[in-house]
């Protein structure tokens, strides 16, 4: 706890970090991303671009479920709409790709209010299930309309180019990804300070509540589907524009259900451990592979055996740390920093 | 007493409200005069909450009629309206089980009551700099005004889910206060407290009442505060209205005194 703080004006006693040691700690980080792509092999930068756009997601599926509290297996859903969009803009009518991703990103924002409606009447599973159709409506869609999307072959998109610099490095792309990354994380988080944000948590903790003291929580919860939707359709777009070659089948339900390991590892509510979420799951199987990789040639056996494996220990690893930590990374990480706070007197 | 009729601000009519069989309000009529501390009394299962939910639009009674006039005497029908607008036209209540943002601080939880008096959306409140950050700072000096009144400052910051229940009906109350109501709605705000709490809480009704001009409807089972602090008091049994009156009319109606018959506590009270 940072105890025997005090602040002598409103602005300051509402700002995003308030000590100086919270501060530090974010320009450190912030020095870190931007040195970070000079020193990085291509291997990480590619690992570095990935968590980004993971990050982008996270947040915005968090927005939803951790902070507003509804369900949604519906992220792969979105995140289709969101690349699709984006990509086809781009690859059938030419748009540039800085048009296409804010335009891809409001059609998203639609889409999700209109699978937001049944929230009006559903909670919980009975949500969860009926996102689950809009994850089954929108794949139908692009495999079953090969006119518009290509149906289940891949759409292939120009890589982006900017100012005639071509963004087809991930040395180049990280860049327009941290940019993503940070204006969504730092409009979220002015959100959940402000009368917004708080009318939505008030829809998670107490609905009843919150209408009684004047939040139209009907008007709110489409809100919420439309903001999440929003950010979650620029993490698709972006995927589109990274990638330059999208199919449906990297926005199936396991998309869906990786988020949500995601951001329930990572710490529903916060926006630190959206990004702790998608560092741990883009991480996790890279990891297994490499240490794959180097058992090769120590033990051969061992290595045919762990690609196998793979998915064992990942699931494995993820139960582990929800058992030891349920409230996610984000908790571990606010333990870690109080044990600093009172060191060296931690008794 | 001087015998200019204050204005009435509420009034409900010939209400009945029914789940399946069970009636909960049978022609409830009364009405809220402006200024006064209303209490509503009654036994366990009298249909007092049910009132309460019926002015804050959480049910919708099968008849009647229930009207409240706002300050320049316009007429809202609170029946056609949903809670959100109903807390808009200045009706703010607390419940009788806690009902607060568990995992929000005491400070969100005020600020919440503040809702309805802000203006920003999605895009200020995400570019916070650009125009936000005034609102939030205009607000924030009401809720501290608040905060001070109820004597909670050193909570400030705590999330209400780990408070004391005391504490937790207080911050409830704080809320409610934010939301700079002409009526508040209290449903039992004194339940389950020691005696020193009961007294803060007393104080505060009091003070909220007369310093901030607002119009107060109790729902308390303790007949001692009821008769200390309300101007008038309504009785309910089996979802009507069995008197109405000043706390000593009421006292010795024998209406009242049936209804409240083998219940040895309240019949001490009486
Ligand atoms: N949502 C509901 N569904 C069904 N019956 C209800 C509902 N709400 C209230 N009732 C019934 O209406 C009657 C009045 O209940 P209410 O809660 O208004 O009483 P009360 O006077 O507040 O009692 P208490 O002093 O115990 O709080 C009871 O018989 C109750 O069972
Ligand atoms: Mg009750």
């Amino acid at each position: 706890m940072e105890s025997g703080v005090f602040f002598t004006t409103y602005e300051a006693d509402m700002a995003l970090r308030r000590t100086p040691v919270q501060k530090i700690r974010l320009a450190l980080f912030i020095v870190f991303v931007l040195v970070f792509p000079f020193f990085a092999s291509p291997y990480w930068l590619n690992l570095a671009n990935q968590i980004a756009i993971a990050t982008i997601g996270a947040i915005g599926l968090n927005i939803l479920v951790g902070y507003t509290g509804q369900i949604s297996l519906g992220q792969g859903a979105f995140m289709a709409v969101g690349a699709y969009s984006a990509g086809l803009l781009t690859a059938r009518m030419g748009l540039p790709f800085y048009l296409s991703i804010p335009i891809a990103c409001l059609i998203t924002a639609l889409v999700g209010v209109v699978f937001g409606i049944p929230s009006l009447r559903l909670k919980g599973l009975y949500l969860a299930i009926a996102t689950l159709a809009a994850q089954e409506i929108v794949e139908w869609t692009i495999t079953h309309w090969p006119q518009l999307t290509g149906g289940t072959e891949a759409l292939v998109i120009p890589s982006p180019m900017l100012f005639g610099v071509r963004l087809n490095t991930d040395f180049r792309f990280y860049w327009i990804l941290l940019l993503a990354a940070g204006g969504t994380a730092l409009f979220t988080a002015n959100l959940f300070r402000t009368r917004v944000g708080r009318a939505f948590v008030a829809i998670r903790d107490q609905d009843i509540a919150a209408e009684v003291i004047g939040v139209n929580v009907f008007f709110y919860k489409l809100l919420a589907f439309a903001t999440s939707s929003f950010f979650v359709g620029l993490a698709g777009a972006l995927t589109a524009h990274y990638r330059t070659i999208i199919s449906w089948e990297r926005f199936t339900i396991e998309t869906s259900i990786l988020y949500l390991a995601m951001i329930i590892i990572g710490g529903l509510g916060t926006i630190n451990g959206s990004f702790f979420g998608a560092a741990f799951m883009t991480l996790l199987p890279a990891m297994i592979s490499n240490i794959s990789r180097a058992l090769r040639d120590v033990a051969p056996i061992l290595a045919t055996l762990l690609p196998a494996a793979q998915q064992g220990i990942f699931g494995a690893v993820i139960i582990l740390f929800l058992v030891l930590e349920p409230e996610g990374l984000a908790k571990l990480w606010r333990n870690i920093k109080d044990y600093f706070y009172v060191w060296p007197f931690s008794y | 007493m001087s015998n200019r009729q204050p204005r009435v601000r509420l009034k409900a009519e010939h209400l009945g409200l029914h789940f399946g069989g069970v009636a909960a309000l049978t022609d409830v009529s009364l009405e809220v005069r402006e200024g006064e501390i209303l209490a509503i009394i009654g036994p366990n299962g009298a249909g007092k909450t049910s009132l309460l939910n019926c002015i804050s639009g959480l049910y919708r009674p099968q008849q009647g009629h229930l009207v409240f006039y706002d300050r320049q005497g316009n007429e809202h029908n609170l029946l056609k309206k949903k809670p959100a607008e109903i807390a808009r036209l200045g009706i703010a209540r607390s419940f009788q089980n806690i009902e607060l943002f568990r995992h929000m601080t005491v400070l969100d939880n005020l600020m919440l009551g503040r809702h309805v008096h802000m203006k920003g959306n999605i895009l200020t409140c995400g570019l916070y700099w650009w125009r936000q950050q005034k609102e939030e700072i205009e607000h924030r000096r009401r809720v501290e005004d608040v905060i001070d009144f109820l004597e909670i400052e050193n909570i400030r910051r705590k999330p209400v889910g780990t408070l004391a229940y005391g504490l937790q009906k207080r911050v409830e109350l704080g809320r409610a206060l934010a939301l700079d109501p002409d009526i508040l709605l209290l449903d039992e705000p004194m339940a389950g407290m020691n005696v020193e709490e009961k007294e803060d809480m007393a104080r505060f009704i009091l003070d909220i009442n007369q310093e901030r001009d607002v119009t107060i409807v109790l729902i308390e089972h303790d007949m001692g505060v009821v008769m200390d602090l309300s101007d008038r008091v309504v009785v309910l049994d089996f979802g009507r209205v069995i008197a109405t009156g000043t706390p000593d009319d009421v006292r010795q109606n024998p209406l009242v005194i049936q209804a409240y018959l083998g219940n040895e506590a309240l019949m001490e009270q009486l």
